[in-house]
């Protein structure tokens, strides 16, 4: 008796799952006749490098309004908020000399560098600590062009990623940023509370066929190349000027070059 | 075993009530927390971790100090420790569920924690975090469950635990190195980035992990006259001494490289922590000579044997040695790697009242693990007869 | 035969009787309609990047592929299954036909009792075609 009904039961189990897989697939291999999944290429008017490096000529800001072109450029396309304290958000922004250079600075440096303003932003840097703590691959660097990408789908907000970064070059959104954008532009994303953003070298315009923001704002104050092309903007500009990095001696390879 | 919990004194259960109420009002904060974002917190772009990394981090070493009751006990056959084991087991248990707390309330969107699972990037130090402390977790919850049911129905524990005790003993050492790994491999942090800090951690957790251990034992004497055993705290005591003078020893060795080198960026986060910047006290600082002095005096009371060994003085002393320890690695770890900042300016981080109550409810939780769990060990061993001290 | 009968069995009739509460409860109201989506007013031969009937069923695994493709690995141009080439970006592609999203996406997805979090991060149209 009792092994009869144990055979039952399994017999009734295995029927149900049956029927009910054979239901569920039927309708969805309907639908997969018509129409499908295509085929994705990178953008065809995509500006090609092997290794994205910045240039600024920081002999060409001077004027605070130089500065604020270029941060206004970035901050507004990409929907970066406006944050007051000390849980700002920054893409780019500007410092003075030894807080940027802490490790060439000294008093009796030219006037104009030792109070001067510097623009800083992501290094972009050819090995990242950041990239190398992340703990899901939401930054990651992209082998094809050299860019650090930050993916904030994937991003837990663990903040390890700022942790390693020796430039303090991240930001975390530690509220909603949407109330605090001035004018939302709908043709880029925000971002949402509780994962990080940073410069990203604006892999979107490349893609269009486009210079980043700051650079295009910069109108040719800041170049933007490919660091493998010896005949590129960039390398005649690090061939015939002296240009320093941020922490050089920590290894990372930044990808931003200062001219001073 | 879980039916042990049904019966029980009163005052047991108005204890695990009030615990309850804590853990209540830290989840209603918590979720605030959730609802309007991290900014809660007293972090910043510039301090970007704080209290919830701090207690993480120390509870991790909390968790691996059970290898120092295991260690004697199944390495030298330190009988002494046999009847102790089972509470450094499940105040592991306890110890590792709150470091995984303390990180699910430290994240900006905990509701994707498992991307480090389905995403496993094995360069992340992370990664691996997570990994070895889920990995203890289990390892000391199978292991204690499994020698205490053995305990209770009086056979012997079966052959399969020998290797999973002997892997238990590796793996508490390396829970608290990878989580050392976490600081030390930073190349923009001073105050962190030195070969010693894992060797420090295990220092720390060695004489404060124990030291909870003692207290809480001492605790539990006074309220159910379960007696851990004279040689047996002497022993624990003597370990506990050893393992705080190597902790203040390797951080002297740190004060050493910083102010002999005379470089600045080795010595501004110490300088921050116990003075201050620009001729500014700042809080923090009043906190770390606390530390200093009470980690001296600690030392003072546990060295000579005489007074260790005083049931009057080794509470104090295991008291202040647990502050001590709490506000090094607590407080000035964090501080001290965030100060100054990548800018070599000063950024001050203030824990608020959400991260203290969120911080209180975990604690709540761990109170309440590890007092179920004792209470069912202790009445196993009532049970059985074992719970009088035998010779 | 059957121990503790006298509870079991009402027990049981409950629980089925609730499990299959969505099935009788809605005995003799309407059959579910697609809710009526203010498809935008298309131009001459502008079509979605996929059939209507496909997209309704596979739009999210779609944006997901499509946000993965884009982010993580650059390729940001979409070929689809009719050869057209599209921008693979949902403010700039998706939502520059579907510009209403209380008139288009939510409609369905409330009906349905469906609240994705896109909109968190992604700026929600509020045009009108």
């Amino acid at each position: 008796m009792k092994k009869t009904r144990r055979d039952f039961l399994k017999i009734a189990g295995l029927s149900a799952f049956a029927l009910g897989s054979a239901a569920a697939m039927g309708p969805a291999g309907a639908l997969a006749a018509s129409g499908g999944e295509g085929r994705y290429i990178t953008s065809p008017k995509e500006l090609k490098s092997k290794r994205w490096v910045m240039v600024i000529d920081t002999r060409r800001f001077t004027a605070p309004q130089d500065f604020q072109t270029v941060i206004d450029a970035c901050h507004s396309e990409h929907n970066v908020p406006s944050i007051p304290g000390d849980q700002e958000i920054k893409w780019i922004w500007t410092d003075t000399f030894p807080h940027a250079f802490p490790d060439e600075a000294h008093q009796y440096l030219p006037d104009r560098v030792i109070n001067g303003n510097f623009l800083l932003l992501c290094n972009q840097c050819e090995n990242p600590p950041c990239v190398r703590v992340c703990p899901t691959g939401a930054t990651f660097r992209n082998e094809a062009n050299g860019i650090v990408v930050m993916d904030p789908h994937r991003c837990i907000g663990c903040r390890f990623c700022m942790a390693g970064c020796p430039y303090g070059s991240r930001s975390f959104n530690f509220q909603d940023p949407q109330p605090h954008i001035k004018n939302i532009n709908p043709a880029y994303p925000a971002r949402t509370r509780g994962v990080v953003e940073k410069c990203t070298f604006c892999p979107e315009r490349l893609a269009a066929g486009k210079l980043p923001a700051c650079v295009e704002a910069s109108k040719g104050a800041i170049l933007f190349g490919d660091l493998n092309d010896p005949n590129s903007s960039v390398r005649k500009a690090l061939a015939s000027n002296l240009t320093i990095q941020r922490k050089a001696s920590l290894g990372t390879g930044p990808s931003v070059y200062y001219i001073i | 075993m879980l039916e042990l919990l049904l019966k029980g004194r009163p005052r047991f259960y108005l204890w695990m009530g009030f615990l309850a109420s804590v853990v209540g009002l830290g989840a209603i904060v918590y979720i605030f927390q959730l609802i309007y974002g991290l900014q809660l917190t007293g972090m910043s772009r510039n301090v970007s971790w704080g209290f919830y990394i701090s207690q993480f981090t120390y509870f991790v070493g909390v968790a691996a100090s059970a290898v120092m009751l295991v260690l004697p006990a199944y390495f030298h056959h330190y009988t002494k420790f046999k009847r102790i084991i089972i509470f450094g087991e499940f105040m592991a248990v306890g110890a590792v569920i709150m470091c995984m707390l303390f990180i699910v309330v430290d994240l900006g969107q905990p509701q994707r924690v498992l991307n480090v699972l389905l995403h496993p990037t094995p360069n992340s130090v992370m990664f691996w975090d997570m990994t070895v402390l889920s990995g203890y977790l289990l390892l000391n919850l199978v292991i204690g469950w499994t020698t205490l049911e053995c305990e209770r129905h009086n056979v012997n524990p079966p052959a399969w635990i020998k290797p999973l005790v002997y892997l238990s003993v590796f793996w508490a050492f390396s829970i608290h190195t990878v989580t050392a790994f976490l600081y030390a491999g930073l190349p923009g942090r001073h105050y962190w980035l030195t070969a010693i800090m894992a060797a420090r951690f295990l220092a720390s957790a060695f004489c404060s992990g124990p030291a909870i251990l003692l207290l809480l034992l001492l605790v539990v004497r006074k309220c159910t006259d379960f007696d851990p055993g004279k040689e047996a705290m002497k022993t624990l005591s003597t370990i506990i001494t050893y393992a705080m003078c190597i902790n203040v020893f390797f951080y002297l060795l740190e004060l050493f490289t910083a102010y002999y080198s005379g470089i600045p960026g080795h010595q501004h986060p110490i300088s921050f922590l116990f003075s201050g910047h620009d001729g500014h006290m700042a809080w923090v600082n009043g906190w770390m000579w606390t530390a200093a002095i009470f980690a001296i005096a600690s030392l003072a009371l546990l060295v000579p044997p005489q007074l260790r060994y005083n049931d009057k003085l080794l509470p104090l002393a295991l008291i202040m040695l647990v502050i001590a320890s709490w506000i090094d690695k607590g407080l000035g770890l964090l501080i001290g790697g965030f100060t100054p900042t990548p800018f070599e300016t000063v950024t001050i981080y203030t824990p608020t009242f959400v991260e203290i109550l969120v911080g209180l409810g975990i604690y709540g939780i761990g109170a309440l693990i590890i007092s179920a769990l004792w209470k069912i060990a202790m009445d196993v061993k009532k049970e059985r007869g074992t719970f009088e001290l035998q010779n | 035969m059957l121990y503790n009968a006298k509870v079991i069995i009402p027990g049981l009739a409950i629980a089925v009787a609730a499990f299959t509460a969505p099935f009788w409860l809605n005995l003799g109201s309407p059959e579910y309609t697609y809710p009526k989506l203010a498809v935008p007013a298309a131009k001459e031969g502008t079509k979605c990047v996929e059939p209507k009937e496909w997209m309704r069923a596979e739009h999210m695994t779609l944006l997901n592929t499509w946000r993965d493709q884009a982010i993580r690995y650059d390729r940001r141009t979409y070929i689809a299954s009719d050869g057209k080439e599209w921008s693979i970006s949902l403010q700039n592609t998706c939502m520059a036909c579907h510009a209403n999203k209380a008139e288009f996406c939510d409609k369905c997805h409330t009906a349905n009792n469906v609240e994705p979090y896109c909109w968190n991060c992604h700026v929600e149209p509020r045009g009108n075609n």
